[in-house]
C-alpha cells in the first residue's frame, strides 16, 4: 500500500457499479471496490477477460456513472467535475481510438488542437513522442495501414500530447505481439521516470503487471488483492515447484495429470519441464510419488500468486468438469504406445495473396497422427489465413495440401467429413438449446438419425453438458459456449479438430479445463491443430510453428526449438522476441546488400 | 471572451478533422454529390409520366372530309403515332397484340351527327397502362376541342380561335417540373440524415468517442462539428440539383430565389437533427442505415406528396404524412417553384418547420452524452 503522504489521483471507496439489460438479470460489474492509486508511478489494474476493467476505466475517465460509493479522481469527484476531471486526464481505450482515415501527424494535431498547445510548444512535444515512439520516419501514413504495434504506439502518442495528469490505458496490449509489447511497456517506463506521469494500466498480462509499483488484482467485480508485485508473489512463497516429464512422455501429459493431483492448485509447462503450485506449504502431490518423480523448488512468480487467488475466489476447481475418474493415468497409457504414427495433413509451399499483399508466403509442413500442432504468432501474422486453407474455407493461390490423404485442392468436400472445426467466433444458433445445437450439427455431418441420438447422449456427458441440455446457447456462461462448440465439432467423430483462437476471451482457470481436454483428445488419436497469439500456450503443443508478416519464422518442437537457438530456460515470449528480431536483422542486411 | 476564443479554436480542429475524414471516405463524396446528380439523371428522363408517341388506332367509319379533319390532329401531332384503320374489329386486333396502346373511333354517322350539334367520338384505352391511357385521354381530349372550336369559329365567321387547355401552374404538365422539388427533398434528406446518422454512429462503433470524450472536448463542439461539413455537402447537392433543374428540364422557379434557398437550410437543419437522433440512439453503423431508411427516405418518397397525391390517399396514411416535416417543405417547394411567393402557405409551413427543427436539435442534444452507457 502506498505511503500516506503520497499524492492520490485515484480514489475509490465502495464503488459499485450495476448493469440492468432489459429481460436480463441484473449483473454487477463492480461490487463494491475500493482502491488508491499513488502519483507519479505506474499502477496495474490485473484481471482475466469480462472481470470488470474496463467498466472501472470508464468510471473513473467519466464515460459512466456510478451505482454507489464515491470516486475522486486527481482530487475531483468524477460525477460532479466531470470535465474539470477529463480536462487534465488522458485516456486510450482497448481500441486505441484512433482516427484510421487521419495521418499520423493529423492524430497528432487534432489533439494537440483540442488542448489548445501553442505551436512551438507543440512542434517539440511531437518532435520528442514521435522519436520515442520510433515513429517520426511515418509522419504521413494513415492510422489504418500502420501494424498494430504501431497503432498502440501511436494512440499512446496521442494521449500523451497534452502531458495528462492521469494517464488510463485500457489493456493496451490485447493482440499485440510480444516485441511490440515489450517496446511499449519500456517507453511507459521511462516517462514515469522522465516525467513523473502517473500512470494507471489494464492488462491481462502477469508478466506486465511485474512492471509495475503497485498491483490490484480484480477478479468478478470485486478487488482479490493490492500490492506491489513482491507483497502479492509472497503469497506464493515456498509452494512452487518445478518437475521434468520421463524420458519420451510430453509436457503437457504430465502437466494435465498434475492438475488433477488433489494437492495442487495449479500447474503449466513452463520451459520443458512443468511449474505447478501445492496446495500447501508442505503439501505434497501423489502423483510425483507414484511415478517416482522429483520436484524441486522454484522461484514464485506473479503468475503464481494470481492464479492461486483465483483458485481461492471461484472455488470452482474440483468441480470443474473433464476429470472423470480413470482407469490408468495418461502417463502409463502414452508410456505404452509405440510410435509408427502416419502423416494426417502434409502441405507444401503453400502460398496466399490477396491482391498484391501476401498474407501466407511459402510455407510447408506435417502433421502426424494424434499431434497436437500450435500455430502462433501475433495479430495479421497470416495465422488465420493458414487455418482457413487448412479447413478447405479459402482456396490457396498455390502449393499443395492434403488432409487425412485428401488432396484439398481437388476434394474439399471429401476432406471435410475427416474434419471438425471450431471457429473463433463460436458458431452456434444462439437461439437453440444445447440439445438441438447438438442435434443440428449431427444432421448437418450427415450422421444417420438412428445413432445421433447415442451420440449426443454421449458427446454431452463427455463434455459435462447433460445438465444444460435444455438451455439455450445464448444464455450459456463462456465456458460452456467453449465445450458446446467443441462438441459440435467433434459430434462426428472427425480425425482432424481445427481450434481458431479458442482461449481468447475465456478466464485462466477455463484455460487450464480447455488444455486438459485437448491433451486427452490427442491421447485418444485426434489430431488437433490450434492457433493462439497467447506465446506461453506454445508449451501445450508437441510441435509449432511461428509466423509473422506471413512468413514461416520457425517450426520444430518448443524443446528443438529452444536448443537451437541456445536458449534453455527461455519462455515462448522470449523466444517469439528472439526469432522475429533475428528475422528482421536478417530482411535488413539482405535489403542492404 | 476566452472561452469563446477556446470555443472556436476546438470547433475548428474537429470540423477540419471531419472535412478530412469526408473526403478521404469516398461514401460520403458519392452520397452527397454524385447520387443527387444521378437521381435527377433517373427521375428526370426516366420517370417522367408525361407520354409522347403513343401508338394509335384511328378508326374512320365515316370517311367524310369533315371526319378527317377532326381525326387530324392525330397526324402532326409528338403525342401519338397514328395507325388509321377502316373498322372496329381490326383496331381491337391491334390493341389485343399491343400494337396500339389506345383507338380512337370515329362512327359512320359522325358528321352527320356533328352537324346536328351532337358530334361524338369514341375513346377505348388500355386500362393495362393507366398512366398512359390517363394522359392520352386527355391529349385527345384536348385535341379535339380544339378542332372543334376552330371549326366553329371558322363556320361562324369571327376569326379564328385557339382553344388552348391549360393546366394550372405546370403549364405544359411536364411530371419532371412536377419530381424536381420532391427529388431536392430527397438529396436533402439523404445526404443528411444518412450521413450524420453514419458518421456519429461510426464514430460510437469504433471506439473514437471514448477517446475524445475524455479531452477537452464540449459536446456542443463535437455535434457541431458533425453538423458543418454535412450541411456544406447538402447545400453544394442541392445547388447542383437546382441547376441541374434548370438547365435540364426549364424547371421555372416563379417565387424568391432567397427563400427557394431559405427554406431548404431549414429544412436540412430539421434532417440533420433526424440524423442525430437516430446515431445516438442506436450507436452503430448498420442499426443506423437502417433506421434512417425507415424514418427518412421511405416515407419522404411515399408519404410527403412526392410521388402520390396525399388528397386521394385514406384518412391514416394523411394523418401519417401530416406529421411528417418532408410533406410541408415539399409544399413549400412545389409552391415556391411552380407558383410563386404564396404568402399564407410560406408562413404557416415555415413556422411548422421552425418548430421541427427545434424539436429534433434540442433532442439530439439532449439525447448525445458524453457517456458510453
Amino acid at each position: 500500500m502506498p505511503e500516506a503522504k503520497t499524492e492520490l489521483v485515484i480514489e475509490a471507496q465502495g464503488l459499485t457499479k450495476i448493469f440492468t439489460p432489459k429481460k436480463l438479470p441484473q449483473v454487477t460489474a463492480l461490487d463494491s471496490i475500493s482502491l488508491q492509486v499513488p502519483a507519479g508511478r505506474l499502477t496495474a489494474l490485473v484481471g482475466p477477460d469480462g472481470a470488470g476493467k474496463t467498466t472501472l476505466m470508464r468510471l473513473i475517465t467519466g464515460l459512466m456513472d456510478r451505482d454507489a460509493g464515491s470516486l475522486r479522481v486527481v482530487g475531483l469527484d468524477v460525477e460532479e467535475h466531470t470535465q474539470a476531471v477529463q480536462d487534465v486526464l488522458s485516456y486510450m481505450p482497448q481500441k486505441f481510438g484512433l482516427y484510421e482515415d487521419l495521418s499520423i501527424q493529423e492524430n497528432l494535431n487534432l489533439y494537440a488542437d483540442l488542448h489548445g498547445m501553442s505551436e512551438e510548444a507543440r512542434q517539440v512535444r511531437f518532435a520528442y513522442l514521435l522519436d520515442l515512439m520510433g515513429l517520426s520516419a511515418f509522419r504521413g501514413r494513415i492510422a489504418g495501414k500502420l501494424s498494430g504495434g504501431m497503432k498502440q504506439k501511436l494512440g499512446l502518442a496521442c494521449t500523451l500530447v497534452s502531458a495528462p495528469k492521469l494517464l488510463l490505458l485500457d489493456e493496451p496490449t490485447a493482440g499485440v505481439d510480444p516485441l511490440s509489447r515489450r517496446e511499449l511497456w519500456s517507453i511507459l517506463r521511462q516517462l514515469v521516470a522522465r516525467e513523473q506521469l502517473s500512470v494507471f494500466v489494464s492488462t491481462a498480462y502477469m508478466d506486465e503487471a511485474a512492471l509495475c509499483s503497485l498491483v490490484y488484482v480484480l477478479n468478478q467485480g470485486r478487488i482479490l488483492a493490492g500490492g506491489t508485485p513482491g507483497e502479492l508473489q509472497d503469497i506464493a512463497r515456498g509452494r512452487c515447484y518445478r518437475v521434468a516429464p520421463p524420458e519420451g512422455i510430453p509436457t503437457r501429459i504430465l502437466q494435465c495429470e498434475l492438475l488433477e493431483d488433489a494437492g495442487v492448485t495449479d500447474a503449466v509447462p513452463v520451459g520443458g519441464k512443468v511449474h505447478f503450485i501445492l496446495r500447501e506449504t508442505q503439501g505434497k502431490a501423489g502423483l510425483l510419488e507414484r511415478h517416482r518423480l522429483t520436484a524441486e523448488p522454484a522461484p514464485e512468480r506473479l503468475e503464481d500468486a494470481f492464479m492461486i487467488l483465483l483458485e481461492r475466489d471461484s472455488r470452482k476447481k474440483r468441480q470443474q468438469p473433464g476429470l472423470d475418474a480413470r482407469e490408468q493415468d495418461l502417463i502409463s497409457a502414452f508410456a505404452a504406445e509405440k510410435k509408427a504414427v502416419p502423416v494426417d495433413i502434409e502441405v507444401r509451399d503453400l502460398v496466399r495473396k490477396f491482391g498484391d499483399f501476401t498474407a501466407v508466403s511459402h510455407t510447408s509442413f506435417q502433421v502426424r497422427q494424434g499431434e497436437v500442432f500450435g500455430l502462433l504468432g501475433p495479430n495479421g501474422a497470416g495465422k488465420t489465413t493458414t487455418f482457413r486453407m487448412l479447413c478447405g474455407l479459402l482456396p490457396a493461390t498455390s502449393g499443395e495440401l492434403r488432409v487425412a490423404g485428401v488432396n484439398l485442392r481437388r476434394a474439399v468436400t471429401k476432406a471435410r467429413a475427416n474434419i471438425g472445426y471450431v471457429a473463433q467466433k463460436f458458431s452456434l444458433y444462439e437461439k437453440l438449446t444445447v440439445y438441438e445445437n447438438l442435434r443440428f450439427f449431427g444432421g448437418a455431418y450427415g450422421i444417420p438419425v438412428g445413432e445421433l441420438e447415442n451420440r449426443i447422449q454421449e458427446i454431452m456427458r463427455e463434455f459435462h453438458l447433460t445438465e444444460r441440455q435444455a438451455q439455450a446457447a445464448e444464455s450459456l456462461p463462456g465456458g460452456y459456449k467453449q465445450r458446446l462448440s467443441m462438441a459440435a465439432a467433434l459430434i462426428h467423430k472427425p480425425k482432424i479438430l481445427f481450434l481458431d483462437e479458442p482461449t481468447s476471451g475465456i478466464d485462466p482457470l477455463a484455460r487450464r479445463t480447455f488444455w486438459q481436454q485437448i491433451t486427452r483428445l490427442a491421447a485418444g488419436g485426434t489430431t488437433i491443430i490450434i492457433t493462439t497469439h497467447f506465446m506461453d500456450e506454445a508449451e501445450y503443443c508437441d510441435r509449432m510453428m511461428i509466423q509473422d508478416h506471413g512468413e514461416l519464422l520457425i517450426l520444430g518442437q518448443p524443446g528443438d526449438i529452444r536448443r537451437r537457438l541456445q536458449m534453455p530456460e527461455a519462455d515462448m515470449n522470449e523466444i517469439f522476441i528472439a526469432i522475429v528480431e533475428k528475422a528482421r536483422q536478417q530482411a535488413k542486411e539482405e535489403s542492404g546488400t | 471572451m476566452k472561452r469563446m476564443q477556446v470555443f472556436f479554436r476546438r470547433l475548428a480542429a474537429l470540423t477540419r478533422k471531419e472535412f478530412c475524414q469526408m473526403l478521404r471516405e469516398k461514401s460520403s463524396f458519392l452520397m452527397g454529390v454524385v447520387l443527387p446528380l444521378v437521381l435527377i439523371f433517373i427521375i428526370g428522363y426516366g420517370m417522367s409520366l408525361d407520354v409522347e408517341h403513343v401508338p394509335t388506332a384511328v378508326v374512320l367509319e365515316d370517311t367524310s372530309p369533315t371526319a378527317r379533319s377532326a381525326a387530324g390532329f392525330a397526324a402532326g401531332s409528338r403525342y401519338f403515332s397514328p395507325v388509321y384503320v377502316h373498322s372496329l374489329p381490326e383496331a381491337e386486333q391491334l390493341m389485343r397484340t399491343h400494337k396500339v396502346k389506345m383507338i380512337v373511333r370515329f362512327p359512320a354517322d359522325f358528321t352527320e351527327q356533328l352537324y346536328r350539334g351532337n358530334g361524338q367520338i369514341q375513346l377505348l384505352l388500355n386500362g393495362e397502362e393507366a398512366t398512359t391511357a390517363m394522359s392520352g385521354q386527355a391529349y385527345v381530349e384536348a385535341a379535339v376541342m380544339s378542332w372543334a372550336a376552330s371549326r366553329e369559329a371558322a363556320a361562324s365567321g369571327r376569326g379564328q380561335v385557339t382553344a388552348v387547355p391549360r393546366v394550372w401552374f405546370n403549364d405544359t404538365n411536364t411530371s419532371t417540373w412536377f419530381f424536381v422539388p420532391g427529388i431536392l427533398m430527397l438529396v436533402l434528406t439523404i445526404s443528411s440524415v444518412f450521413l450524420t446518422a453514419m458518421v456519429m454512429a461510426r464514430e460510437w462503433e469504433r471506439g473514437t468517442f471514448e477517446a475524445l470524450f475524455v479531452s477537452p472536448v464540449r459536446i456542443m463542439e463535437i455535434i457541431l462539428a458533425k453538423v458543418i461539413p454535412y450541411f456544406t455537402v447538402a447545400m453544394v447537392g442541392m445547388l447542383l440539383c437546382l441547376t441541374a433543374g434548370r438547365l435540364l428540364y426549364d424547371l421555372p422557379m416563379r417565387g424568391s430565389m432567397v427563400l427557394i434557398i431559405g427554406e431548404s437550410m431549414l429544412f436540412l437543419v430539421i434532417a440533420l437533427g433526424i440524423g442525430l437522433v437516430i446515431s445516438a440512439l442506436t450507436k452503430n453503423q448498420y442499426l443506423a442505415c437502417q433506421v434512417a431508411l425507415l424514418v427518412s427516405f421511405l416515407p419522404t418518397v411515399m408519404l410527403s406528396g412526392f410521388l402520390f397525391d396525399l388528397h386521394s390517399q385514406p384518412w391514416g396514411v394523411q394523418l401519417v404524412s401530416r406529421l411528417l416535416p418532408m410533406t410541408y417543405y415539399l409544399a413549400l417547394m412545389k409552391s415556391l417553384f411552380l407558383s410563386g411567393n404564396y404568402w399564407p402557405l410560406i408562413v404557416k409551413n415555415t413556422l411548422i418547420l421552425l418548430g421541427y427543427a427545434l424539436l429534433f436539435i434540442g433532442l439530439a442534444f439532449y439525447l448525445t452524452r458524453k457517456k458510453v452507457e
